[in-house]
């Protein structure tokens, strides 16, 4: 399998990359924001896109363009992503393209999703929170934590 | 060596600023700041605006005490380490983040006797002379818990490769 493993910097990418071990049977390629964290996944594919937020909507054009050209040539099977707006843009363009989609809400959302997160629903095929009491029927689902 | 760090989004002045009139006070100890693009520049100690990923775990592998925002991926970071850290939740009310979703985050981690916290920088005094003779209650795994491990293999061994595509 191909798998996309997308995030922004700091704890989203700290999180995803505490998630590798899910992850090891496949072809993985990984996209963020910040090309320091290059030596940290030296074993695999990398890719920095730019970084936005969903408050700076000129930026996530970019970002979609770059994330759309990253998707139509990795042609993943599987998106993952633990946020922010450039994961929940991964998620809907590799949907787009076929491939199944799982977003992981961060730990730090402990009171509510993520804005990014609540979106995420319209996209995820796998919608995860890392908080029990935030999982529910028809919302998202709590299947353990990053730690 | 204490490590204060911001994170690399928006700037913490208030952090900083509270950091360096207990540096003035205290000469004794050594302090290192990471500010991000801050307007208060500290005065009592040295400090970096941004530092890459490489640098920041030598940084954190370095120091014997951490003090930051209420990040995950800072509190993740020196819990790998095994250092103790206490955090100052950013405040949407003061334009540290959008919204409160530190204040959480820190109480958390601190109830899970992880991480030392504090509300408000006035406590920054007793906060870091607590932390010099604290440490965190347990150690954590390099990866998730085996239980999110176990969900997301599952799940994607569950997906058949080489589907036809739109």
């Amino acid at each position: 399998m191909r798998i996309l493993a997308v995030s922004s910097g700091g704890g989203h990418w700290v999180e995803l990359l505490r998630l590798l071990p899910a992850f090891e049977q496949h072809e993985l390629q990984f996209v963020t924001v910040n090309a320091t964290y290059r030596h940290e996944v030296e074993a695999h594919a990398f890719q920095v896109v730019r970084d936005a937020t969903r408050w700076n909507p000129m930026g996530l054009v970019v970002v979609a363009a770059q994330l759309s050209r990253i998707v139509l040539k990795t042609r993943p099977d599987i998106v993952i992503t633990t946020g922010a707006a450039p994961g929940l843009l991964a998620l809907a363009i590799g949907k787009l393209a076929g491939a199944k989609t799982i977003w992981l809400d961060s730990i730090a959302n402990v009171d509510e999703l993520s804005g990014s997160g609540r979106l995420a629903k319209w996209c995820a095929d796998l919608w995860l929170t890392q908080w029990e009491h935030l999982a529910k029927d028809g919302g998202p689902e709590y299947a353990g934590r990053v730690l | 060596m204490i490590f204060v760090t911001v994170g690399h989004q928006t700037p913490f002045d208030r952090l900083i600023h509270a950091v360096d009139m207990w540096a003035a006070a205290n000469p004794g100890i050594s302090i290192f700041g990471q500010i991000g693009d801050g307007s208060y520049e500290p005065e009592a100690f040295p400090f970096s605006r941004w530092l890459s990923s490489e640098d920041f775990g030598t940084r954190i592998a370095a120091s014997t005490a951490i003090v930051s925002h209420a990040g995950t991926g800072t509190i993740l970071q020196v819990l790998m380490a095994d250092k103790p850290l206490l955090v100052l939740p950013r405040q949407a009310a003061q334009n540290e983040t959008r919204n409160d979703h530190q204040i959480g985050t820190a109480r958390y981690f601190s109830e899970a006797g992880l991480i030392l916290s504090i509300e408000d920088e006035t406590e920054i005094a007793g906060g870091i002379s607590h932390l010099l003779s604290w440490r965190p209650s347990t150690t954590i795994s390099a990866n998730a818990s085996p239980q999110l491990i176990n969900r997301l293999t599952s799940y994607i061994q569950l997906q058949s490769p080489g589907k036809t595509r739109p």
